[in-house]
């Protein structure tokens, strides 16, 4: 139970964040390609600064969780096609919606109810990969 | 300035974004929303015609708490954190989305063409977002994560995967940006 409310805690700070920063906007986004703003490079920018330096320090002192384990943080599968073709046809819905699959959610319970449908045919998407993985490039 | 009612500046949202990964390491798990959209799909029983969604779900419930949890906080943010007030959006990508026809950049938090209820009423807005729901949940799958694992989580491990994704998300975003979009719109 305690584990469960610290995670919807996290949730809610995540939701707060994307709604506040207004990395959640569709207009922050389309700024952000025309690369007319600094704000979403500093805030990706900054957000990834810290964390390589938190993920750094975890590796190096072998730091242990809230729970006492050693925290491992498992590595990305070393593939090249996956997560280029994958990041292309992703870069291009995000661009369309301005949503990423987080603020999906966030925006959803900010009451922008078109973000359901997004949501809906997300999953969709998601199905659609599992059924055609193995024919597809990796 | 109140941090409380006014839009955030990035040098507060992206650190936030860095408390949010920190929370998640140390409560051992991984900032990833995507694998979301997995679970759901095996959750419904998908596992049971395909393999990739054949596996044991319930270890993934926290996420789904996570998603739960951050709907929360954006319903919290948008009625009780806000003076009605957004960041300022340039002024050469509000006139231009003035002439593509979209309205309201630097005024509200997002496009009434998209996101207003009544935009469900639209058969080409429907076809837009349901065009976009797909790519992103294809594209994250296919790539293996998106901005939160690959962007956030990945590249602060210093994963090489996850800058191709990166660099994979910008190609598609500015194709989209600056050349689908303008036709679609």
């Amino acid at each position: 139970m305690k584990r469960i409310a610290l995670y919807f805690g996290i949730g809610i700070l995540f939701g707060v964040t994307m709604i506040k920063s207004e990395a959640a906007s569709w207009f922050r986004i389309y700024e952000m390609f025309q690369f007319k703003s600094f704000h979403m490079y500093g805030i990706i920018g900054s957000a990834v600064t810290l964390g390589v330096l938190i993920t750094q320090a975890i590796k190096r002192f072998k730091l242990r969780s809230f729970f006492g384990q050693q925290i491992e943080i498992p590595s990305k599968a070393k593939l090249i096609k996956a997560p280029l073709f994958g990041g292309i046809v992703f870069g291009l819905g995000w661009a369309l919606t301005g949503a990423c699959p987080g603020p999906i959610y966030v925006l959803i319970g900010a009451g922008y109810f078109p973000l359901l449908i997004v949501l809906v045919f997300a999953i969709l998407g998601t199905y659609c990969y599992g059924v055609l993985k193995s024919r597809l490039p990796h | 300035m109140s941090l409380f009612t006014e839009p955030w500046p990035w040098y507060i949202g992206g650190p936030a974004i860095a408390v949010v990964l920190f929370l998640l390491l140390f409560a051992e798990k991984n900032f990833g929303m995507s694998s979301n959209l997995r679970t759901l799909c095996a959750m419904a029983g998908a596992g049971k015609k395909t393999s990739f969604f054949n596996y044991d779900w319930r270890q993934y419930r926290w996420n789904l708490v996570v998603a739960l949890g951050a709907a929360v906080g954006g319903f919290f943010a948008a009625n009780y954190m806000t003076d009605g007030s957004v960041g300022t959006i340039n002024e050469d990508v509000v006139v231009q989305l003035n002439e593509l026809g979209i309205e309201g950049a630097g005024d509200v938090f997002m496009p009434s063409y998209f996101f207003s209820n009544d935009a469900l009423s639209n058969p080409k807005t429907l076809a837009l977002l349901a065009l976009g729901g797909f790519l992103i949940g294809f594209g994250t799958r296919y790539a293996g994560g998106c901005t939160s694992g690959h962007a956030i989580s990945g590249l602060s491990n210093l994963q090489l995967p996850s800058l191709i994704a990166v660099i994979g998300f910008f190609i598609g975003g500015l194709l989209m940006n600056h050349f689908i979009l303008p036709c679609l719109l």
